[in-house]
C-alpha cells in the first residue's frame, strides 16, 4: 500500500497535473490565500482511495459544531442547568428536575433540529447537485409549498386546538403527504419520452409552487384571524413542543434514506460534471438522477413534516458546505452536517437569545442570510465566489 | 453530417420575418381581447354595444360603472402585467439563470418587509399610502442584493447576483414574518396584500404608476442588444462592446424600477415574470430585442384574462388576481415542458 500526498486542488481535472509535480508534500499556497489542500491517496492493487484532508477536516468540524449546539441546547434556557448536571441528568444519574429538564423537554427538540438539519442540507445538495443550479433547492420545486399548503389545509380542517404549534396528529401528516404529492405530481408530469431532464423537472416544480403558494395566500386570506395566526405559525418553521414522537420519525426516515444516498454517492458527483461527462464515467445518468431526486424529495419532505418550512437551509447549507471545504463540486454529506450545524445553532438562538421564543425559520433567515451574504461578499473578494 | 441537420433544425427554428409578425399579431390581438374583456365583465356583464356606448359617454346611467371602476382596474393589471413580464425575461437574461423571477434580487420580499412595517410600525393603513414604502422597500433590497452580489472579481457574475438576491429575500422575509407574527392587526393587512389584488384602484393612482414602468421599459428595450452579448459570456460580451458589468446593472435597475412598480400596485404576483419569459420564449426564440416585449405584452395578456376569470369564477366574490394568474399560467408552463417546446434557450 503506498500513501502520497499531493498537493490540492479544486477542480477534479486538475488532478493529473498536480500530480506530476506534486510529490513533494507540504504546504501550498493556493488561491485561496495560504489553506492546505492536501490530497492523500492510497491504492492497494485495484482498490484505492482519496481522501482530501480539507473536506474531512472540514467534517470533523462541522460534527464537533453540531455536538456543541447540542449540548449546549441542555444546558441552555429559561431554566439554566449547571454543565455537571446536563451530563449526570443525560446519564440518568442527575437530580429529578434536571432529568426532565433535559430528557423530556431539550433532548428530543435538539435532536430533530439537528436531523431536520441534516436532512435539509442533504437534500438541498442533491437537488442543487442533479439540476446544477444552485437555485433549485426543495424551496423552489414545490415541495416545500406542498407541505405548506398540505399543513394549512389541515389546520383550516381544524385540524389545530388552541396552541400555536402544531405537532400532532393532522397537521405534520397533512405536510408529509402534501410534500410527497407534489414531489411525485412534479415528477411525473415532468417525465418526457422516458427520461426526466433536470430543467424539466424545475420547470415544472416551479409551476407547481406558484399555484400552491397561491393557494395557501389565497386560504390564508380567507380565514378567521386566529386560524390565520396558527397556520402562519407553522409556516415560518419551529421546533416548539417537539418529543420523542417526532425524534422516532425523523430518525426512521433518515435510515431508510440515507443507505440509498450513500449507494448513490458516485453518480452524485459524476452528474455535477454534466451528462455527457457523466455518461463518459459510466454513470447510467437516468436511473441516477431519477434515483437522487426521488430520495431528496423525500428528505425535503421529512424535514418540513417535522418542523415546518424552515427556509433557506437547503439552499444556503451546501453552498457553506462547498466554500468551507473548497472544492468545486458540493460535497454531499458535508452539506448535511452544515444543515445540521445550521438548524441545530439556529433553534439554540431562537430559544436563548430573545425576549421570548421566536421561530427557528425566523432565525435561520435573520441570522442565515446574512452569514451567506458576508460569507458570499468574502469569497467574492478573494476571487472564488460563484 | 450530424452537424449539418443540427445546423439546419437551428435555422429553421430561429424566427424570420414572417414568424415574428405571426407571433406579436397574436399576441397583440390577445391583448386586446383582454382589456375589452376586462372592460366588459364584471358583477354585471354588459354585451360590447353598450360597453362602447359607455366609453363614449351616450349612457350616463352606467358611465360610473366603467370609467371609475373598469378603466383603472384595467389600466393598473395592464401595467402591472407588461411590468412583470419584462422584469421577468431582463431578469432571467441578465442572472443568465432560467430560474430567476423578478423577485429573485430581493426586490419583492423588500416591498412586502416595507408594506409589513408600514402597517406595523408607522400604523398606515390606507390601501395606497404603503405604495411608496413598497417602492422604496424594493429599491432598498435590490440595492443591497446587488451591492453583496457585485463584490469582487468579476463584478456581479450571474450565480452571485442569484444567490445574494436570494438571501436577501430570505433575511427579509424572516423579518415580515417576524412582524405579522407579533402583530395581529398587521397580519391582517399584510395576508389581503400578498395574495395579489387589483381591487379598488382608481384612474390618479394608475398614473401614479405609468412614469416608472415607463422608464423600466425604456431602459429594457435599449439595453436588449447588450443582453443579446451577455448571453455569449462576459468575455464575449465586453468584446462586443457591451461592457458585462455595465450591462448587468442597468438591467438590474429596469428589474427594480418594474418589479418596484408592480408590487406596489398588486402585492406580489411574481410568478407571472417568471412563468412568461419562458411560455412566449418557445415561440419567440432567445433574442432578446423580442423576448423582453413579447414577455411584455405576454404578461399583460395573462394577468388581464386572470382578473377577469377572478371576476366570474366564484360569484358573488372575487378571486384574487394573484391567485388565478398562478393557475391558469402554471398548467401552461407544465404543458410547454411536456410537449418539449422549452429548450434550455433561457440559459
Amino acid at each position: 500500500m503506498t500513501a502520497t500526498a499531493s498537493p490540492g486542488n479544486r477542480a477534479p481535472e486538475g488532478t493529473v497535473k498536480e500530480r506530476s509535480k506534486g510529490r513533494a508534500p507540504g504546504a501550498f499556497k493556493g488561491r485561496g490565500g495560504g489553506r492546505v489542500h492536501a490530497t492523500v491517496r492510497f491504492a492497494a492493487g485495484p482498490v484505492g482511495f482519496a481522501l482530501r484532508l480539507r473536506v474531512l477536516l472540514t467534517c470533523v468540524l462541522l460534527l464537533a459544531l453540531a455536538f456543541a449546539a447540542l449540548i449546549a441546547s441542555l444546558a441552555m434556557g429559561d431554566y439554566e442547568l449547571p454543565w455537571s448536571d446536563v451530563v449526570t441528568g443525560l446519564f440518568n444519574a442527575g437530580p429529578e428536575d434536571a432529568e426532565l429538564v433535559v430528557h423530556e423537554l431539550r433532548l428530543p427538540r435538539a435532536l430533530v433540529a439537528i436531523m431536520v438539519g441534516f436532512a435539509l442540507g442533504l437534500a438541498g445538495a442533491v437537488f442543487q447537485a442533479v439540476t446544477r443550479n444552485p437555485l433549485a433547492g426543495p424551496d423552489i420545486v414545490g415541495i416545500t409549498a406542498g407541505a405548506g399548503a398540505g399543513a394549512v389545509v389541515a389546520i383550516l380542517a381544524g385540524g389545530v386546538g388552541t396552541g400555536v404549534s402544531a405537532t400532532y396528529g393532522p397537521v405534520p401528516l397533512g405536510a408529509l403527504v402534501g410534500a410527497v404529492t407534489t414531489g411525485l405530481v412534479v415528477y411525473f408530469l415532468a417525465f418526457r419520452q422516458g427520461t426526466i431532464t433536470g430543467y424539466g423537472f424545475v420547470l415544472v416544480g416551479i409551476a407547481a409552487n406558484g399555484m400552491l403558494v397561491a393557494f395557501t395566500r389565497w386560504a390564508l386570506a380567507r380565514v378567521d384571524i386566529d386560524a390565520a395566526t396558527r397556520a402562519t405559525a407553522w409556516l415560518t418553521g419551529s421546533l416548539e413542543n417537539r418529543d420523542y414522537t417526532q425524534v422516532r420519525w425523523m430518525a426512521l426516515g433518515l435510515l431508510l434514506l440515507v443507505p440509498p444516498l450513500v449507494a448513490l454517492v458516485r453518480p452524485y458527483r459524476m452528474l455535477q460534471f454534466g451528462d455527457d461527462i457523466a455518461t463518459g464515467l459510466g454513470v447510467p445518468t437516468r436511473a441516477a438522477r431519477t434515483a437522487l431526486l426521488l430520495v431528496g424529495t423525500c428528505l425535503a419532505a421529512l424535514a418540513t413534516a417535522c418542523a415546518g418550512p424552515v427556509v433557506f437551509v437547503a439552499l444556503a447549507a451546501p453552498q457553506i458546505a462547498r466554500g468551507l471545504a473548497g472544492t468545486a463540486e458540493i460535497p454531499l454529506f458535508t452539506a448535511g452536517f452544515a444543515g445540521a450545524v445550521v438548524v441545530g445553532g439556529a433553534d439554540l438562538l431562537a430559544r436563548t437569545a430573545f425576549p421570548e421564543t421566536v421561530p427557528v425559520g425566523i432565525v435561520t433567515g435573520l441570522i442565515g442570510a446574512p452569514y451567506l451574504l458576508w460569507f458570499l461578499g468574502r469569497a467574492n473578494k478573494v476571487g472564488r465566489g460563484g | 453530417m450530424p452537424y449539418l441537420t443540427q445546423m439546419s433544425v437551428e435555422v429553421a427554428a430561429a424566427p424570420g420575418r414572417r414568424r415574428r409578425v405571426v407571433v406579436f399579431g397574436v399576441l397583440l390581438a390577445a391583448l386586446v381581447v383582454a382589456a375589452f374583456a376586462s372592460l366588459a365583465i364584471g358583477t354585471r356583464t354588459n354585451p360590447p354595444s353598450e360597453v362602447f356606448a359607455m366609453l363614449g359617454g351616450d349612457r350616463e346611467d352606467a358611465a360610473g360603472l366603467i370609467w371609475d371602476l373598469r378603466v383603472p382596474r384595467t389600466l393598473v393589471g395592464l401595467m402591472v402585467g407588461v411590468a412583470l413580464g419584462a422584469a421577468g425575461a431582463v431578469a432571467q437574461q441578465v442572472t443568465r439563470n432560467p430560474l430567476a423571477d423578478p423577485g429573485l434580487i430581493g426586490v419583492a420580499s423588500g416591498a412586502a418587509f416595507a408594506v409589513a412595517s408600514a402597517v406595523a410600525l408607522f400604523d398606515l393603513t390606507g390601501p395606497y399610502s404603503s405604495v411608496w414604502f413598497a417602492f422604496a422597500g424594493a429599491a432598498a433590497a435590490g440595492a443591497v442584493a446587488y451591492g453583496v452580489g457585485g463584490r469582487g472579481r468579476g463584478g456581479a457574475t450571474p450565480a452571485k447576483l442569484a444567490l445574494a438576491g436570494v438571501a436577501v429575500s430570505a433575511l427579509l422575509d424572516a423579518a415580515t414574518g417576524a412582524l405579522v407574527l407579533s402583530d395581529p392587526e398587521a397580519l391582517s393587512r399584510y395576508r389581503s396584500w400578498a395574495v395579489g389584488s387589483l381591487t379598488g384602484r382608481d384612474t390618479g393612482q394608475a398614473w401614479q404608476f405609468v412614469p416608472f414602468v415607463a422608464a423600466g421599459l425604456v431602459l429594457a428595450f435599449v439595453m436588449s442588444p447588450r443582453f443579446n452579448a451577455l448571453a455569449l459570456g462576459d468575455d464575449a460580451a465586453t468584446a462586443l462592446g457591451a461592457q458585462a458589468g455595465t450591462t448587468r446593472a442597468l438591467g438590474a435597475l429596469a428589474v427594480v424600477l418594474l418589479t418596484g412598480t408592480a408590487v406596489a400596485a398588486a402585492g406580489p404576483v411574481v410568478f407571472l415574470g417568471l412563468a412568461v419569459p419562458h411560455i412566449v420564449g418557445a415561440f419567440t426564440g432567445p433574442d432578446a430585442r423580442l423576448l423582453i416585449p413579447a414577455s411584455a405584452i405576454g404578461g399583460a395578456v395573462l394577468l388581464l384574462s386572470a382578473d377577469v376569470v377572478g371576476r366570474v369564477v366564484a360569484r358573488p366574490t372575487e378571486v384574487e388576481v394573484g391567485v388565478v394568474t398562478a393557475f391558469l399560467g402554471a398548467p401552461f408552463l407544465i404543458a410547454l415542458v411536456k410537449i418539449g417546446k422549452l429548450r434550455e434557450h433561457a440559459r
